[in-house]
């Protein structure tokens, strides 16, 4: 199934073109990874999907990004709920310096929960679901900034969770942490797909390799190739995903 | 041993011990002041405070020299109620206008009310004093011929006049505080669906908190401290303060009498600044320990 169908998607920063009529759909609770040099546009093309740019002087889109159908830049869309069903996490990890529990609960909050036993329940669930419930079940009201980075974002990952979204962005998400919270991230990743669609955003192509399911390759503002994974890495079509991914440059 | 690194003798350059001395003098310069103002204000106010009975003096609702009365209680009131006014009205007033410098204006607009704003700060006291006694008093009189009370300076007018005067510190301290918040923290919010004016009051002014209360408590010392502009429109009686009646403050009570007193009266001038001073040292030490570490918890 597919969650969303992207097309003919161009994107004007000022005169810099970068994205250059992007088509690719982004199937129902699998991950696509984004890969490609830096600059090739997959982190813009990434915050299409959630009007990220929306706030960048001088973008100017173009095309169509449809979610469940719906054009999300149509005229009578509602971003904030567009972004509530669209959840993003960053590449450095960024909790509120706030406690653990008031991250988490962050978004409840923002969408009008008021019910105190409603957001302890999706607190705990979202950071149980982020895979980080037991290493700080014990001081949630402790602050956040106090954890370490692979803890931190995973909190970040909970407090996405915790508006339950359908669709979790992800943007180069474990470049900033060390190999072991990364190796967490990664399982936690396709635990997530039993519930969530995931694209993520990736420099490391061995991730990209480890974890999802298609991948799209970008080069200068193009999207090259796109498949299944494991197609992608064995046997490329485009001779230029060949040479990026065998390493020749990038 | 020509080549070798290692320094003979002394481990470090002359100039760097030089350097260490100038700035260690500088550093207890600043440190010895306060420590012998404080020590100045305690040997000079406290035996008046001694001699007139501690309770007398801070409870006491009479000051009247020539009968040797000494009761300060309307000047501590009268300068509590109108820093607290003038506080209430300017935080929340001042945060608004530092959201709007740095969240909704245009750079331009913002860049050109600041530098206003900031000019506003370099204004002397008295010229504020004479725009306070042409422009609120006369309304103020409005408001106190309706009730029927007679036209005088009174507290609110002093409030209205401190509202203004701090003004420029908290918006330009609080402007700069949430300027300093990192452009990530709007970033989420906006991610997780907040709107721009809840990622504004959820996360970015909790983030600047203690930047903000910084602000506000160089607002608190400057209005608690203030004299020539209060005194020109507060009406200064020292009776117990009502909003619409006149009011002497701390400041008032010792630079209006203080060239004429003389005996008992002038030492009891020197109780009331130390009473002030006492004031402005624990309300900085409160607020900010309050406040920042509120910040902290949550």
């Amino acid at each position: 199934m597919t969650k969303i169908v992207t097309e003919n998607l161009h994107l004007h920063y000022g005169e810099n073109h970068a994205l250059r009529g992007i088509n690719l759909n982004i199937l129902t609770n699998k991950i696509t990874a984004l890969i490609g040099p830096s600059g090739c546009g997959k982190s813009t093309y990434l915050k299409t999907l959630n009007r990220m740019n929306d706030n960048v002087p001088n973008v100017k889109i173009s095309g169509q990004v449809l979610l469940d159908s719906e054009d999300i830049y149509g005229g009578t869309v509602d971003v904030t709920k567009l972004r509530k069903k669209v959840g993003m996490v960053f590449q450095s990890p960024n909790p509120f310096p706030m406690s653990i529990y008031d991250n988490a609960a962050y978004g409840l909050r923002i969408h009008g929960v008021k019910k105190r036993l409603l957001i302890d329940e999706i607190v705990e669930r979202s950071l149980r679901g982020a895979a980080i419930w037991d290493e700080v079940k014990d001081r949630l009201k402790t602050p956040a900034l106090a954890l370490s980075g692979g803890q931190q974002q995973r909190l970040c990952i909970a407090r996405t969770l915790a508006v339950s979204p359908e669709v979790i962005l992800m943007d180069e998400p474990t470049s900033a942490l060390d190999p072991i919270s990364t190796m967490k991230i990664e399982e936690l990743m396709s635990e997530l797909t039993k519930q969530y669609t995931v694209v993520i955003v990736t420099h490391n192509m061995q991730q990209a390799a480890r974890i999802s399911d298609y991948t799209a390759f970008f080069l200068l503002g193009e999207m090259i190739e796109y498949d299944e994974t494991n197609r992608i890495f064995a046997a490329p079509k485009n001779p230029r995903t060949e040479n990026y991914i065998t390493g020749r440059f990038g | 041993m020509e080549n070798s690194i290692v320094r003979a003798g002394k481990s470090k350059a002359p100039v760097e011990t030089v350097m260490n001395v100038i700035f260690l003098i500088c550093g207890l310069a600043a440190v010895v002041s306060v420590v012998l103002i404080s020590l100045y204000m305690v040997f000079s106010g406290a035996p008046a405070i001694a001699k007139i009975g501690p309770l007398k003096f801070l409870a006491g609702q009479i000051w009247n020299p020539e009968a040797s009365e000494f009761g300060i209680l309307p000047l501590i009131l009268a300068s509590v109620m109108a820093t607290g006014l003038a506080v209430a009205i300017a935080v929340p007033a001042a945060l608004c206008v530092a959201v709007f410098l740095t969240h909704v204006a245009d750079k331009r607009t913002a860049a050109a009310l600041l530098f206003l704003i900031e000019l506003l700060a370099g204004i002397p006291s008295v010229v504020y004093g004479l725009l306070g006694a042409i422009l609120i008093v006369p309304l103020v009189f409005k408001a106190q011929t309706a009730l029927g009370l007679p036209m005088s300076g009174s507290l609110l007018s002093a409030a209205i006049v401190l509202v203004i005067m701090i003004l420029p510190t908290i918006i330009s301290v609080s402007a700069a505080a949430i300027n300093a918040v990192p452009k990530q923290y709007n970033e989420v919010s906006l991610a997780l669906g907040s709107s721009k004016m809840q990622s504004i009051v959820h996360a970015i002014i909790p983030a600047a908190k203690s930047g903000i209360v910084s602000g506000v408590v160089l607002g608190v010392g400057r209005a608690i401290g203030e004299t020539m502009a209060v005194m020109m429109v507060a009406g200064n009686a020292p009776i117990m303060p009502e909003l619409l009646k006149p009011a002497r403050l701390l400041t008032v009570g010792i630079s209006m009498e203080w060239a004429y007193s003389s005996g008992l009266h002038r030492e009891a001038l020197y109780g009331v600044g130390l009473v002030l001073f006492a004031f402005i040292m624990v309300i900085n030490v409160l607020l900010s320990s309050i406040l920042k570490k509120g910040g902290a918890k949550r």
